[in-house]
């Protein structure tokens, strides 16, 4: 199960017959199971990961961190949530340190982020204090290295 | 002109010039080349070994180290085998750093071999033990290993070969070039014939972490081979750092410091900054290490599948990174068959013969390259075959 997870992780676009010669399985139980990995949430979604610099798409990515007062009633979950539920969130992470909540945010321009963080994070109760980072480049997303990788210098023929 | 020939040594010119030159030499211009003919892992040393080397470097690490290596390599290689295989090397006298495991095969037989004595070896096998037998000052006796017998050589066969000039065998499995493997039953039936004969043996492991689907048997760990056997590793296949060049032997005091004695006034020590490498390798590389057998798994089924395919028949390599398909389908030698090959479709494998007379008939072809090179790999003999 766990083998093909790791095959999934790396290319989602993997056929279920190529999955089958790589495991050992058949084609058919590749099918069963990445069916009920689906169907069990345990594969969440299938992403690209995309190079937006390139495309000459500007898009803005700032990592905002915010300490929490928590409610009487109400844990860390609680404001995740309704924090996690703006599209402009990409993640939102509760952290150890200084702050309780890392998130990281997409916007159009500065303006735009700056703006969704002072009209729609910083105003929410709970929210005691937020630090803002702007993203200037970024060289590695979600294990990918976006920058140029040396080729190989092996030999062709080595004993 | 002066016929420099005439200065050179008798030993030298009995020593066969490598197989695979020639076909080197077509190789020389050509682009889009495939390459299945790399005996060396397509990963780069992980970067946490990288860094620490750099790091090494950086700190001004750049001296001589003790004649038989770093002492925390030696205790961390000595742990290992520990850890993995119950046998235990004292690190002050029984664990010998080298630039390789091919020098440690080289000391491992100037350190016992007396001229007229005879090593057997089994074939196929990797190009240097025969020259360094011959080197040695003795004479290699080659053992030929099949198909049938899925490349394992038997007690009986080193039984039949044993005369009374006979010195010490060379086992080398998980095997290169055909990815056999020995179970320890059939290593056990070899330990009896060496107890018998009286003999040593010269155990190259070097791709024992590149084992799939069961466990590698450490000779030494047999019983009564602990003092019969001179074990030879390195980090080159299991942590992809081949260019690094740092191997080991262990085996009986006794042995080591002969083998010491020949490595201080030849090698002196292996490079500082690869045995810093190998350190940070045996103490923190297992879950990259494992990372990478996963995937050469994942390669080997998808290879092997393929060449059975297409018509090549190939019994299943369940060691190191290669398999080893015959051609005898298709009436040509394995030498015209790569020849062909590499003219017609630009892929490149290495012809069985160079690794001993009855490797004809055979390629060796190294799964150690990307997933999408072999997929093309595959179209392009099927395109050949067709």
């Amino acid at each position: 199960m766990n083998e093909i997870l790791e095959i999934i992780e790396q290319d989602p676009k993997k056929d279920p017959s190529e999955i089958a010669l790589l495991t050992g399985y058949s084609e058919k139980e590749v099918q069963t199971r990445i069916k009920e990995l689906e169907d069990s949430g345990i594969i969440r979604k299938y992403k690209a990961v995309i190079d937006w610099d390139r495309v000459g798409e500007e898009y803005v990515y700032a990592i905002i961190e915010l300490k929490i007062t928590l409610g009487d009633r109400s844990g860390y979950d609680t404001i995740a949530h309704r924090i996690a539920s703006f599209n402009e969130v990409r993640s939102i992470r509760l952290i150890s340190g200084d702050h309780d909540l890392s998130l990281t945010v997409r916007g159009q321009s500065m303006k735009d982020v700056a703006f969704f963080v002072a009209e729609k994070i910083a105003t929410l109760d709970q929210v005691q204090s937020t630090v803002t980072h702007f993203v200037l480049k970024t060289y590695k997303e979600d294990g990918v290295p976006l920058f140029k990788q040396e080729k190989s210098k092996r030999l062709a023929i080595s004993p | 002109m002066t016929d420099v020939k005439k200065f050179l040594s008798d030993k030298i010119k009995t020593v066969p010039p490598s197989g695979i030159r020639k076909y080197f030499d077509m190789l020389i211009g050509m682009d889009d080349v495939i390459s299945l003919g790399v005996g060396e892992p397509d990963f780069v040393t992980p970067w946490h070994i990288r860094e620490a080397c750099i790091y090494s470097l950086e700190k001004g690490f750049t001296s001589y180290t003790s004649n038989s290596g770093l002492i925390e390599l030696r205790e961390a290689i000595s742990d290992s085998f520990h850890n993995d295989h119950g046998v235990d090397y004292d690190p002050e006298d029984q664990v010998l750093v080298t630039t390789g495991v091919s020098e440690a095969a080289d000391l491992a037989l100037r350190a016992v071999v007396n001229p007229g004595d005879e090593v057997i070896l089994h074939e196929p096998c990797y190009v240097s033990y025969k020259p360094s037998i011959i080197l040695s000052g003795g004479t290699p006796v080659p053992v030929s290993t099949t198909r049938d017998n899925e490349f394992r050589v038997s007690g009986e066969q080193i039984e039949a070969a044993v005369t009374d000039r006979t010195k010490a065998i060379i086992l080398s499995y998980p095997n290169n070039p055909t990815g056999a493997v020995m179970q320890k039953q059939d290593l056990e039936e070899i330990a009896d014939v060496i107890v018998e004969h009286d003999l040593l043996v010269i155990s190259d492991e070097v791709y024992d972490k590149l084992t799939y689907n069961g466990k590698h048997t450490c000779f030494s760990s047999l019983n009564g081979m602990e003092d019969r056997t001179i074990l030879l590793n390195g980090l080159s296949k299991s942590h992809a750092m081949t260019g690094l060049r740092v191997g080991y032997a262990m085996g009986p005091p006794g042995l080591i410091s002969a083998m010491l004695l020949i490595h201080q006034y030849t090698m002196l020590c292996a490079p500082i900054t690869a045995q810093i490498g190998a350190i940070e390798a045996l103490r923190n590389g297992e879950a990259g290490m494992q990372a990478m057998v996963r995937e050469y798994n994942r390669r080997r089924r998808f290879f092997v599948t393929g060449l059975n395919r297409l018509g090549l028949d190939c019994f299943e390599p369940r060691g190191a990174f290669y398999a080893f398909p015959s051609v005898e389908s298709t009436k040509m030698t394995s030498m015209e068959f790569a020849e062909e090959l590499l003219r017609q479709q630009k892929v490149a494998v290495v012809p069985g013969e160079v690794f001993g007379q009855c490797g004809d008939g055979f390629l060796r072809c190294s799964y150690a390259s990307g997933l999408d090179e072999l997929k093309t790999a595959l179209e392009r003999i099927e395109e050949f075959l067709s």
